[in-house]
């Protein structure tokens, strides 16, 4: 699992009938200092993200298809959790 | 498997029900002679691990063969916590 | 899931069996400003996506499922057809203003 900062949404009309009803979230994964971990991703919502919201992102299909309720269909990420914070141990990056 | 030490810990409130009383720790993988290797993972704790530790991790869809993680969004677990390690 | 835009498409006459009537094309992964990240792959679709849309693909074992009850050997599918992208990378609270970037997918056909 990652964490990731929700950057942004996209609308889509035509896609797998399995991602209808979920939002389709722009997710932007961290490093732990908070800097951006390679390039954004797009990720099903699996509770209620909003923009700017830190979040916990699966990268593994199971997960990621069981938490929005769609098994047996073509998602590989999903946002499952909601972050509060983080705790760093000192000295550690 | 890798192995890795635990920097962290995640604490989120709003999550998906099947991970709720899971720990979420932070761990920055090592390489077996013990030196950070680049990035992090966030992995839930089967074993009782605590900061500072040196844990094994498997990730994957065989994370859900850890304790307690049977068809649970679980993506990464640390199913052991390292002792020692011998390198010839 | 990823961004990407489909530049192209591949056709192959000898392949395995359960990627007949599959369409395979050539996608440049994207970031969401929209430029291009990586090198361009080929996915196949299962949307009817055309030249030039910008579409969203996934990776992994999950690409073969809208193929179901099909098996094809396939790792990457273009899944959905993007109409729109909203983004924002800073908080509206902040005191840098935010710069949302909004753009339409341009259909070529």
């Amino acid at each position: 699992m990652l964490i990731a900062r929700v950057i942004g949404d996209l609308v889509a009309t035509q896609k797998h009938a399995s991602h209808e009803g979920r939002k389709l979230l722009l997710v932007q994964p961290l490093n732990l200092d908070g800097t951006d971990r390679g390039d954004a991703v797009v990720a099903l919502d699996a509770v209620d993200a909003g923009i700017g919201d830190k979040v916990l992102v699966t990268t593994e299909g199971f997960s990621a298809m069981t938490s929005v309720g769609r098994p047996n269909s073509p998602i590989d990420m999903a946002v499952i959790g909601f972050i509060d914070h983080i705790e760093l141990v000192q000295g550690v990056d | 498997m890798i192995l890795a030490r635990v920097v962290g810990t995640v604490v989120a409130t709003r999550k998906d029900p099947r991970l709720e009383g899971k720990k979420l720790l932070i761990l920055k993988p090592v390489s077996p002679d013990g030196k950070d290797e680049n990035g992090y993972v966030v992995s839930v704790d089967t074993v009782g691990s605590g900061i500072g530790e040196r844990v094994i991790a498997v990730a994957g869809s065989s994370a859900r063969l850890a304790e307690g993680c049977k068809d649970t969004p679980v993506d990464n677990a640390i199913v052991g916590i390292v002792d020692e390690v011998h390198l010839d | 899931m990823y961004l990407g835009r489909v530049v192209g498409s591949v056709w192959s006459t000898v392949k395995h069996p359960a990627m007949t009537g599959c369409r395979m094309l050539v996608v440049q992964p994207l970031t969401p400003e929209l430029e291009n990240t990586g090198k361009r792959l080929i996915c196949t679709d299962s949307t009817g996506a055309g030249a030039g849309e910008l579409v969203y693909w996934v990776r992994g074992k999950e690409a073969s499922f809208p193929f179901h009850p099909a098996e094809p050997p396939v790792d990457t599918t273009i899944v959905g057809i993007v109409d729109e992208i909203h983004v924002q990378r800073t908080l509206p609270a902040q005191t840098k203003p935010p710069a949302p970037v909004h753009r339409k997918s341009s259909r070529k056909n």
